[in-house]
């Protein structure tokens, strides 16, 4: 076979290779496609290097002029916001041009509440503590997530994308699972299934990346990383969706901030070294009292409550 | 008391979006140090090859030879490994052709092959990826960079892209093959290759 057509074939299985539907067969006889002579596999790994730095192309993309004017926000309630809109349209005589949002939709969480929201297209948006999501209206496949964390079952529509914004953020769905979690100063989104992509607009130039199943991004005001996770380190970051929270190897601080999404109680830890210390388990969410007394297990510490609070500290000498 | 850092955050090493793992060291070290030569490498072999195709089988014996070498060692020097390849192996299809043009065994030998410093070829390779990626994909015909873009910038599906632009998987493949080998010519090929690869 000449280069050339090695290189063609090289380029098909690595178009099948991407495909959802690879089998366990497929897979055997790619293997025994790269057995028949080197030239394969090394004409496949060419491939799918270039193909793999291709993603860079993504960077091209821009993002759409729509979400970009819509910057969720600095929002004004809503009814400040169909007043102004409303005094534009009566000065200016340019109500086509500012149509009334139809009922914009927001859905929330108190401390420690999940929610589960259905949607007319089949998808599912289950909210976790302390959440809220909008959208601008019935059937629309645009939300935004405005704090907390939500886990988004999508149903795919290439002619409908959808699209959940958080400030400079969005992610675009391409037919996905995906966890995004909202914080002060970033953004995560863990994709479990399907792929999506997610656009940051914010600092000094834009950026975007594709993730696919385990990729977890997170997008700060100026940068947007891309870290690998596996499944079960993933599955356990939507112990919530199960009540529980699961630790692996966590410091306290971090777990202390975690039951402190769930509740009015909080959890408090002023002493660096004993925030640095680890543990690993499975705790109800509401669970401080169960965490607070394994830490005092484990490690010999001190506990005391005083109002919401509960402080773990070093045991006095 | 005994500390630990959160090992959760030490899994989840940082990557750039689409570099993913599973290539073995060998394979590591072909696209690392050996791809990024190809440029230079054909532009040498097209001087001495009638035809553009035969250059590229040359090319393709001559990646062979080193993958294979690099699985019993890893060559200290991967630009004089290849380029004292590439002169063996064009001396021996000379020899068996039995016609020797002496042009051609002067330039063998004036081969710097000893050089091993990072070529100017490399960083071309790092820093105008994107700019080359973008030619490449401006280059294509029309209908073919619409598949490529909806496959690799919209993530679309091969079902997806048949039914958007209503045509058929197996022409949605056929485009998706050109493309890529076209954004692979670009960012390994030659100049001469820029667009001359469909």
């Amino acid at each position: 076979m000449s280069a050339i057509e090695t290189r063609e074939r090289a380029a098909e299985w690595l178009l099948k290779r991407h495909e959802q539907e690879w089998s366990q067969e497929n897979q055997r006889a790619l293997d025994a496609w790269f057995a028949e002579n080197p030239t394969h596999r090394i004409a496949y790994l060419r491939l799918e290097t270039a193909w793999r730095t291709a993603d860079r192309l993504t960077a091209l993309k821009k993002p759409m002029r729509e979400e970009i004017a819509n910057r969720p926000e600095r929002r004004k309630p809503l009814l400040l916001k169909i007043a102004a809109v409303a005094a534009i349209a009566g000065v200016a005589g340019a109500a086509a041009f500012y149509p009334f949002k139809t009922q914009e939709r927001v859905y929330a969480t108190p401390l420690g509440g999940r929610e589960i929201v259905k949607l007319a297209d089949g998808s599912q948006i289950e909210l976790n503590t302390n959440s809220e999501i909008r959208s601008s209206g019935k059937g629309t496949r645009h939300f935004t997530l405005v704090k907390g964390e939500a886990y988004f079952q999508v149903r795919h529509d290439a002619a409908k994308p959808f699209v959940v914004s958080l400030g400079d953020h969005r992610i675009v769905d391409l037919g996905t699972k995906f966890l995004v979690r909202r914080d002060p100063n970033q953004v995560q989104v863990s994709l479990l299934e399907g792929s999506a992509r997610i656009e940051s607009t914010g600092g000094k130039s834009a950026k975007a990346a594709v993730l696919v199943p385990g990729d977890i991004a997170i997008a700060t005001a100026d940068a947007l990383s891309v870290m690998k996770k596996t499944t079960p380190e993933l599955s356990n970051e939507l112990g919530w969706r199960r009540g529980v929270l699961v630790f692996q190897r966590t410091t306290l601080g971090d777990a202390a901030a975690e039951f402190n999404r769930y509740s009015r109680q909080k959890v408090v830890i002023s002493d660096p070294e004993v925030a640095s210390l680890t543990i690993s388990g499975t705790f109800p969410v509401g669970g401080i009292q169960l965490f607070s007394s394994a830490a005092r297990e484990a490690f010999g510490l001190a506990v005391s409550h005083k109002n919401d609070q509960t402080f773990i500290s070093k045991r006095a000498p | 008391m005994t500390k630990t850092t959160d090992l959760g955050r030490d899994h989840a090493a940082p990557r750039l979006p689409g570099e993913g793992g599973g290539l073995s060291a060998v394979e590591d070290w072909f696209v690392r140090e050996v791809l990024p030569l190809e440029a230079v490498l054909m532009s040498f072999l097209r001087r001495h090859c009638r035809e553009k195709a035969d250059a590229d089988d040359i090319c393709q014996d001559i990646y062979v030879r080193v993958y294979e070498a690099a699985h019993t060692e890893i060559p200290a020097s991967p630009r004089a490994f290849v380029f004292t390849t590439a002169r063996n192996l064009l001396i021996d299809r000379i020899r068996k052709r039995q016609v020797v043009p002496m042009a051609t065994m002067a330039d063998l030998d004036a081969l710097h092959i000893a050089n091993d410093e990072p070529g100017p070829e490399r960083a071309a390779i790092a820093s105008d990826t994107l700019r080359r990626l973008q030619a490449a994909l401006d280059h294509l015909p029309e209908r073919c960079r619409q598949a490529v873009i909806l496959k690799k910038i919209e993530g679309l599906a091969t079902r997806d892209i048949a039914l958007r632009m209503n045509i058929s998987e197996n022409t949605v493949n056929r485009h998706l093959t050109l493309g890529m080998i076209a954004l692979a010519q670009s960012l390994y090929g030659d100049a001469a290759d820029e667009g001359g690869a469909l």
